[in-house]
């Protein structure tokens, strides 16, 4: 399994996509904390690159190495090796090489710059998210044989959580304003990882307008030890439930 | 005739030469009580360093009582420790302890009733239900003191300073901490208020009602349970105060309410839930002041009109703005936003393209706080730009016409 994860690796460097994009995520990260006078608004401007660019980038370059290795993959299924591991080791191939373009390009630039628990909790969040939409993309990948599908299926789910989910939580919040809806949107936040990633880190920030009314729930709970221990389990499950999902289909899948 | 002038020079001697009482542990006088009553007007009781623990003692002479070595006057946890009446009496160097409290009387550790030209100075409060307690009193001057409650419950502690019906009061200098209320004024008019600093209380740093013509300057109102609110009054001056750090559910950096013809100037308003928040006031000039990193710089409800609000800096406040109508009677100008993204061709300082400081989602949740999860979305931000774009939503006349390109200084 790690041979093949090395054979993958060794693929996506020589593509190059992968160094253009730490160089990006790194360009991006460095200008934001030297243009900006201080640095809790870089982080912000990185918040914004952490929870739209991050999720994207990683959905559309798991599909397209999933559909660009399709050949490889038959290749080795014909080989005495077990389904699940080959995917897994497609899976952690491709994790891996966005989780160190990440830690380079943001990672490097926050901790020297802003090392703090809001630094912190925004690489937490950064990783989370790769981690969680490459098992989005390889769900997607994996159930739609034609490419174009594929591709199209994965950028429909990524518009939905970076999107249209926030849209749809408006109008929930809006219906119901009469009834007390606190409570609810905590379990609604469970259901988008984005959503969870941005308010873990936002409590962080904002807290002066977030201790108001509605935030001192919020705060009580995401602040708290438990509200931390949430978030990391509700991303781990994001993270395995997509990629169990992926692994089904792919065992019984006739390539 | 001779006769006559005789008695007036000795009355005036009588009242010229003031003696000094010294009441200390092995003197004559062990007890202040016996100090006080040995003393006639225009002297000077000198209490010496000691703990001194005799309830209530009542001062109703112009005497100056004068602590050496900060005595300690120590009220037992049952006992109002000083009440004075009349006029030119002078508190200083005492050191308050262990005031009485009671849920029928407003027991004080200093209280003041229906006197005039009263100086408190250099004084030390611990532990007070209430630590001064001013009533129907006048010129009197409370400055140089240290005030340090005993951080009770809301109901089981008093005010630090509180003056009831007051007039031509100075109140200078003074450090109020962990009480109900720092500074409580009711029906206080024409008085100075100035250099106090008011951290830690339980509920407001500074409480004013019905308290005209009064100038707050140079104060410090910090980490207060529900910052500073002050209602019902006008002719107020605010100048070079800080409002810091009154975080909370309910805590504002000001809260005005029902205010007008006032004075809000070159405060700093520095991480509040919200800095200003206006309710029924009007004609006020809020001008030069600093919104730093706050919930909300400003929340202008519908009912304020004829405000004023110009060269102010706005930086990093998650909101400008916030206001519950569409109807727009207060003015903005010349102030610095640090969000405004228009431009300045002529270089005249001035930006070409108004600002609005309300922005959609202020709007969305003033109606409905809980959409409060959906700060920094990327939703959100689409829709502040398009509302941006095609105003409907928010109040399209609440705008500053000349916003600054420059914090103005």
């Amino acid at each position: 399994m790690l041979k093949l994860s090395r054979y993958v690796l060794y693929d996506i460097l020589r593509s190059k996509v992968i160094i253009v994009y730490t160089l990006f995520l790194l360009t991006v990260s460095f200008s934001l904390f030297q243009l900006e006078e201080n640095n809790s608004k870089a982080i912000l401007s990185l918040l914004n690159i952490v929870l739209i660019i991050v999720p994207l980038i990683s959905m559309i370059f798991t599909t397209i190495h999933y559909y660009n290795s399709y050949e490889f993959i038959e290749l080795v299924v014909s080989q005495p090796l077990s389904r699940s591991r080959i995917l897994l080791s497609e899976y952690s191939g491709v994790a891996l090489s966005l989780l160190s373009a990440f830690f380079m390009g943001v990672g490097i630039p926050v901790l020297l710059f802003s090392f703090s628990e809001t630094g912190l909790a925004l690489l937490f969040t950064g990783a989370a998210l790769t981690l969680i939409f490459t098992s989005l993309a390889f769900l997607a990948a994996v159930s739609a044989r034609d490419k174009a599908r594929g591709i199209g299926v994965a950028l429909l789910l990524w518009f939905y959580f970076a999107l249209i989910y926030d849209g749809l939580v408006l109008m929930i919040l809006f219906s119901f304003s009469e009834y007390p809806m606190e409570k609810f949107t905590l379990l609604l936040s469970a259901l988008n990882p984005i959503d969870l990633g941005r308010i873990f880190i936002m409590l962080r920030m904002d807290v002066s307008a977030l201790m108001g009314y509605t935030g001192a729930l919020y705060k009580d709970f995401f602040g708290s030890g438990t509200g931390t221990l949430y978030t990391t389990g509700i991303m781990l499950i994001w993270i395995v439930l997509p990629l169990l999902l992926a692994l089904r289909i792919f065992k019984k899948k006739d390539l | 005739m001779k006769w006559l002038l005789t008695i007036l020079f000795v009355f005036t001697l009588e009242q010229v030469i003031a003696h000094t009482i010294v009441v200390g542990r092995n003197r004559h006088i062990s007890t202040l009580r016996q100090g006080i009553t040995a003393a006639k007007d225009g002297d000077t009781v000198l209490l010496n360093k000691g703990t001194y623990k005799e309830g209530n003692i009542i001062i109703n002479k112009a005497i100056h009582l004068v602590g050496i070595g900060a005595p300690v006057l120590d009220g037992d946890n049952k006992h109002e420790i000083l009440t004075l009446t009349g006029k030119n009496i002078v508190i200083k160097g005492i050191h308050f302890a262990n005031a009485g409290y009671s849920s029928m009387n407003d027991y004080a550790a200093l209280k003041i009733i229906e006197a005039t030209n009263i100086l408190i100075e250099h004084n030390v409060f611990t532990n007070a239900y209430f630590a001064i307690h001013i009533a129907n009193s006048t010129g009197s001057i409370v400055r140089n003191n240290i005030i340090k409650g005993p951080d009770r419950s809301e109901h089981l502690s008093g005010n630090g300073i509180h003056l009831w019906k007051c007039e031509n009061m100075t109140i200078e200098n003074n450090s109020v901490q962990g009480h109900r209320d720092g500074i409580y004024f009711e029906f206080v008019t024409a008085s100075i208020i100035k250099k106090n600093i008011s951290e830690g209380n339980i509920r407001y740093g500074l409480h004013f009602m019905f308290s005209h013509n009064d100038t707050y300057r140079d104060n410090i109102f910090r980490n207060n349970g529900a910052g500073v609110a002050v209602m019902y009054t006008k002719n107020v001056r605010m100048e070079n105060n800080v409002f810091d750090k009154n975080w909370g559910p309910s805590a504002y950096g000001i809260l005005l309410k029902d205010i007008s013809n006032s004075f809000i100037k070159n405060n700093q308003f520095i991480q509040n839930t919200v800095a200003i928040q206006m309710e029924g006031s009007s004609r006020i000039d809020i001008g030069n002041n600093l919104f730093k990193a706050n919930g909300w710089a400003l929340k202008v409800q519908a009912s304020c009109d004829g405000n004023i609000f110009h060269h102010n800096n706005f930086f990093g406040n998650c909101f400008d703005v916030a206001t519950n109508g569409t109807k727009t009677l207060n003015k903005f100008s010349s102030n610095f936003w640090d969000k405004y993204d228009g431009y300045d061709i002529n270089k005249d300082g001035i930006g070409d393209v108004p600002y609005h400081p309300v922005s959609m989602y202020a709007m969305v949740v003033e109606q409905n706080p809980a959409t409060l999860v959906l700060m920094r979305s990327f939703m959100v931000s689409l829709l502040d730009k398009a509302e941006k774009a095609i105003p409907c939503l928010t109040p399209e006349n609440l705008i500053d016409n000349k916003p600054v390109i420059k914090p103005n200084k």
